[in-house]
């Protein structure tokens, strides 16, 4: 083998980007990532909330730019871009050219003086021109990195000499009008490119009159909608007025092949009715109108969503698409006209608001991104993979994730990331750890007895000092318990600052210290770091916000200001006093995995984990690997499934690193992350399997949709994956009619099954290029080809496939030979002859799911599918450490997304195995088992499940007794403290933020009263 | 309401999660957004780390009202921490009753990006004990 470098390049810092650098440098490999604008983040960082949950996006996000921003194997290059990728996969040389930022990084602490001193104003790209940022600027409030950007293009200094404000306003010599920006080479082995996608331009649309101040694009809508946006959350009309109506109106830029966008965006429909549904939140007496051509709520959650959403909530949908929006050229108020469901017409309608749900795009950057990198693209212009391939590009070496690949949601973009990192780090396994170096602390000293804390009190430039007295401070806590020293600094933060605290804690002997300054979210694990580089235990190290809690919210205050800055350094003070030196414990494990389920899912995961060295047991129920795949005959894309299965199950079963064990069932499982012990039992099996992780990819199971539609009373009513096989023997049926939810979308199984309508249009395709005479009708509720498969369907409306459309109180009634139909479109019935009739039926889940959860400890959705840790940005894993998921047992996918996940769960997964040690956090929770009384309790709370109940004996003097205490598994615990609280013992001590330490702080807060 | 209850500051001590609500109190920093002077804020990693013990004892020690934030339910970085300390803070609403002091315990859900929100509920929050007066437990007080 030629060179492998053990360094990855990610291009760009969306939720992707980001997702593939974690688990890229978690598995110890180098990472660049490089981001074309200030800041990572992405498009995910300007929503308000995510569908299906509502969940708050930037919660969910902003702790992985903060895991980014500190972690020492990634390297973040802001401001810039890939300009050309030449070499060959495991050697690439890469070349980035950084634009001036005019600022230099070292030196800007972020406080933001320049900012109110720049006299410019420029609309705000974040908030999509919803207001005003200024020249120079931070992209938002949790910008990563946290340096100021000056905007070379509206900046009077450097576009007419004039100005220089930020310069002189900066204490820190910060401002380097100088900068030119430069060009540096990397040295890679992988490259992966997740640029992400650009909103549809719907200023191209005329018709739609984004020029109306009241007609807004759905991001800016979203920007309107969220608390930190430009209107604090309050949707507001350009009269300054707030709306009550408003109309969403769908496919603006997608599925609309006369402007060359012929993809569906597969995300539009959810947000539309999340962006309805978050608005009436905010005001109840509003209306909302979502205008789409069919409702595509097929992923995991969302058919359930969009129901709560039209019964519960009132959202109206009307499956009509208005041409444009009419605004009255004499009161300026907008109004659409549609064609009624009924058929009865067209009615024009007066919106206060008109959304434009604007479709994803591959961005310009992305293309260029595409061209230097020598990929090859797709006819939608996105980058070209294949189906049984998601992530990898034409050219070696080279992967892609995200809406790159086309048009997705956040989960199945992160799941993309995850296996495209996978993927690098399969090529690059034999160089983990070659590039990165640990770095190197002095020796950590003895605390004793003796509490000698040091206090640094901040004035942020002028941000505390011009509020808080900080003399007053610092002389106030010269006199509090434990204090052994305070000093003012003007700059906590800045590098020679931090060099000072090293000096300060050796020179007065200090063993504990006190910042009182900023934001511990931002600025604690930089003062951490500097504590152990002057050999003190991190944990001995405690922050009094007195910026963001006290000058910047109590600005015209200054002596109550300065009062609670004195209280909360008294308090912060008798917490650090009882700090205790903490340890991350390294502990052994067994680096093997495990893989539930021998269908696709299933085998790309494991060959993902032993193409990186480790060894893996595949374990599957049925005596064939293959999956529910063997019960199809051809894919979406027209390739057999033979040329996919055939070749894979090949490599699994003579791969070195594979044990295959078929007509095998996990019957026992012991142990968690780390050390699991796995009975496996089954015909000529039983064994015990030591692993340290284990992905569930048991797979899902077409329903036999028995009393659906007369299944099961006539002989030719079949389902999907019996006219396959029919197809390929060759049949002559004449009229065939398709019957679309068949046993899905109802109260017994309320999801949307998301592959069926695909899967229908290849065969409705097959059977019309088979036989053009054919009739074939499809009867539907909504044609959910999301993505790139809207070709699919396009294709089969063009070949003569009759489509029809019915709703769930009308459903077509099935006799021997005929169909009686209800056409919701055109208000008329039919009655429709059939020779075959095929019904999609959903996937379901395996009954096995509800025996292999509790082994696992993992729960089940109530559609029985496993539940992942967080729909959103953990999609294959789940809240117990070390257990993965993947596939169709999460819910039902398309082979491309399940291989995908695959991907995404080894790469988790090979993120724990690559390490040499398992290591705790610092701050978990310890058992008193002296004072347990094995009441369990703590076991109900931990959603971790890290306390179990032990058995053990208890001998004293006189009496020797079996009781059950508890014990804490180390591994497992993430540190919340819910079980310290729920113990009615006290037993359980959450450390670092210990029962004494916190009823400390409240008796300094009371000392002060 | 009596004069005395017009000048009246109260005390207020504030439990956040370290994930949502304490990152919301630094948004409405970073955003500016003025509130009252009254609170103090004791961080926790999560809302359901605070035991009861801890409401009582800042009672004791001269809180006149007690904030306990966390995330929303479901956004909880504990998955579904906060939702034990909805149940706690309930039957701890019901404890402080009997001892009067009900009203003055309350549990607010902010997010990461409701700086504007942490900013409402601290108002309006000074304002609901200021209208309730001091608490009824004997304690110091400045002047």
């Amino acid at each position: 083998m030629s060179k492998l470098v053990g360094a990855v390049a990610v291009a760009g810092g969306g939720v992707a980007g980001i997702q593939s650098a974690i688990d890229l440098a978690n598995s110890g490999l180098k990472v660049y990532l490089i981001e074309s604008s200030t800041s990572i983040g992405g498009k995910m960082a300007q929503l308000d909330k995510t569908f299906p949950t509502l969940d708050c996006s930037m919660c969910t996000l902003s702790p992985k730019l903060a895991e980014v921003s500190r972690h020492p194997n990634i390297e973040l290059l802001t401001y810039s871009e890939i300009t050309s990728i030449e070499g060959k996969a495991g050697d690439f040389k890469v070349k980035v050219k950084r634009k001036a930022t005019y600022v230099n990084p070292k030196n800007c602490t972020a406080c933001g003086l320049c900012v109110s001193k720049c006299p410019v104003k420029v609309p705000d790209e974040y908030n999509e021109g919803g207001n005003n940022r200024k020249a120079i600027y931070l992209a938002f409030p949790q910008a990563v990195p946290r340096v100021y950007t000056i905007d070379a293009e509206k900046c009077l200094y450097l576009t007419k000499g004039k100005c220089g404000n930020c310069a002189k306003s900066c204490e820190n010599d910060a401002i380097n009008y100088e900068d030119k920006g430069e060009e540096i080479e990397i040295n890679v082995g992988s490259v992966i490119l997740s640029t992400g996608f650009e909103p549809f331009d719907a200023t191209q649309l005329e018709q739609y009159r984004l020029d109306h101040p009241d007609v807004v694009t759905s991001m800016q809508f979203e920007r309107q909608l969220s608390s930190s946006g430009p209107f604090e959350g309050h949707v507001t009309l350009s009269d300054g007025t707030h709306p009550k109506k408003i109309a969403w109106i769908q496919c603006i830029g997608s599925r609309s092949p006369e402007i060359g966008r012929r993809n569906c965006s597969s995300v539009c429909c959810m947000y539309a009715t999340k962006e309805a549904m978050v608005a009436m939140e905010h005001d109840s007496e509003l209306e909302t109108t979502i205008f789409n051509i069919d409702v595509r709520a097929f992923g995991k959650g969302f058919e359930e969503f969009y129901q709560k959403a039209k019964n519960e909530k009132g959202v109206r949908f009307i499956n009509s698409r208005p041409s444009g929006v009419e605004v009255d050229p004499n009161t300026n108020k907008l109004s659409l006209k549609y064609e009624l469901e009924d058929g009865n017409g067209i009615r024009q309608e007066e919106f206060d608001m008109v959304v434009l749900s604007i479709g994803l795009t591959p961005s310009k950057s992305s293309k260029q991104l595409v061209n230097i990198a020598g990929v090859e693209m797709d006819d939608l212009g996105f980058v070209k993979t294949r189906i049984d391939r998601p992530v990898e590009t034409t050219r070696p070496g080279i992967f892609v994730s995200g809406t790159m690949q086309a048009p997705k949601d956040i989960p199945d973009t992160v799941a993309d990331a995850s296996g495209a990192a996978s993927k690098a780090s399969s090529l690059l396994s034999s160089e983990r750890g070659s590039l990165v170096t640990e770095k190197q602390y002095p020796t950590e000293k003895d605390v004793g007895d003796e509490v000698r804390t040091g206090v640094i009190v901040c004035r942020c430039g002028i941000n505390i000092g011009n509020v808080v007295d900080v003399p007053n401070v610092v002389e106030y806590a010269k006199d509090l318990n434990g204090v052994a020293f305070v000093k003012e600094e003007v700059y906590a933060c800045s590098s020679d600052s931090l060099v000072g605290i090293a000096d300060m804690v050796k020179e007065h002997n200090l063993n504990r210290v006190v910042v009182a300054s900023c934001t511990p979210r931002t600025h604690e694990p930089m003062f951490r770091e500097t504590l152990m580089e002057a050999g003190l235990n991190p944990y001995m190290f405690e922050l009094a916000n007195i910026r963001e809690h006290c000058s910047w919210v109590h600005q015209n205050e200054k002596e109550k200001a300065t009062r609670k800055a004195r209280d909360t350094v008294r308090m912060s003070v008798s917490r650090a006093n009882l700090l205790q030196p903490l340890y991350k414990q390294k502990v052994e494990f067994n680096n093997s995995g495990l893989v539930i389920g021998g269908g696709i899912a299933g085998m790309n995961a494991a060959l993902d984990i032993a193409d990186k060295g480790f060894h893996v047991t595949l374990i599957e129920k049925k005596p064939e690997l293959g999956g529910l795949l063997n019960t199809y005959t051809k894919l979406q894309d027209g390739r057999s499934t033979n040329e996919v299965l055939e070749p894979l199950i090949a490599r699994v079963e003579s791969h070195d690193n594979i044990t295959v064990l078929i007509d095998a069932e996990l019957v026992e499982l012991e142990g968690s992350i780390g050390n699991f012990t796995a009975h496996v039992k089954g015909d000529g099996v039983d064994e015990e399997i030591q692993c340290g992780v284990a992905i569930i990819a048991t797979g899902a199971d077409e329903l036999m949709p028995e009393g659906y539609f007369s299944y099961g009373k006539y002989p030719n009513i079949v389902t999907q994956s019996k006219l396959e096989h029919m197809i390929d023997k060759g049949m002559d049926a004449k009229n065939v009619v398709f019957i679309q939810c068949a046993g899905g979308r109802n109260d017994e199984r309320p999801y949307c099954s998301r592959a069926c309508c695909t899967v229908a249009m290849k065969n409705a395709i097959r059977l019309k290029e088979d036989n053009p005479k054919r009739n074939i009708y499809m009867l539907y509720r909504d044609i959910r080809t999301f993505g790139r498969w809207e070709d699919l369907y396009t294709h089969a409306r063009e070949l003569g496939v009759v489509f029809m459309r019915y709703t769930e109180d009308k459903e077509p009634q099935v006799d021997e030979k005929s169909i009686k139909m209800f056409d919701q479109l055109l208000n008329m019935n039919f009655d429709i002859n059939y020779d075959l009739l095929v019904l999609s039926a959903p996937m379901v889940a395996p009954d096995t799911n509800e025996t292999l959860a509790p082994l696992f400890k993992v729960p089940l959705d109530s559609n029985k599918f496993f539940l992942e840790a967080h729909i959103k940005l953990r999609p294959v894993e789940f809240a117990t450490e070390g257990v993965f998921l993947c596939g169709t047992a999460q819910a039902p996918k398309l082979v491309d997304e399940a291989v995908s996940q695959a991907s995404a769960a080894a790469s988790r997964a090979c993120t724990i195995l690559s390490s040499d040690f398992l290591e705790t956090i610092g701050n978990i929770s310890v058992v008193d088992s002296e004072l347990c009384i094995g009441c369990g309790r703590c076991t109900m709370v931990c959603p971790y499940k890290a306390p179990e109940l032990q058995e053990v004996v208890v001998e004293t003097e006189e009496i020797t007794y079996t009781t059950k205490k508890c014990e804490i598994n180390p591994t497992v615990c993430k540190g919340c403290g819910s079980c310290a609280a729920e113990c009615p013992t006290g037993a359980i001590t959450s450390r670092h933020f210990t029962t004494p330490q916190i009823m400390a702080v409240i008796k300094a807060y009371g000392e002060g009263l | 309401m009596t004069d005395l209850n017009l000048n009246f500051e109260p005390n207020i001590l504030t439990f956040c999660c370290n994930w949502c609500s304490y990152a919301g109190a630094d948004l409405a920093g970073v955003s500016r957004l003025q509130y009252p002077t009254n609170n103090r804020i004791v961080r926790v990693m999560c809302s359901s780390r605070i035991e009861p013990t801890f409401i009582l004892e800042a009672f004791k020690e001269g809180a006149d009202g007690v904030l306990i934030t966390g995330c929303h339910i479901g956004d909880c970085h504990y998955i579904e921490g906060n939702e034990h300390t909805d149940e706690r803070m309930k039957d701890m609403v019901n404890a402080l009753e009997r001892m009067g002091l009900g009203e003055r315990l309350h549990l607010e859900w902010v997010s990461a990006a409701e700086g504007k929100k942490f900013q409402e509920t601290m108002i309006n929050f000074v304002d609901k004990i200021k209208a309730l007066g001091p608490s009824p437990l004997e304690h110091k007080r400045v002047e």
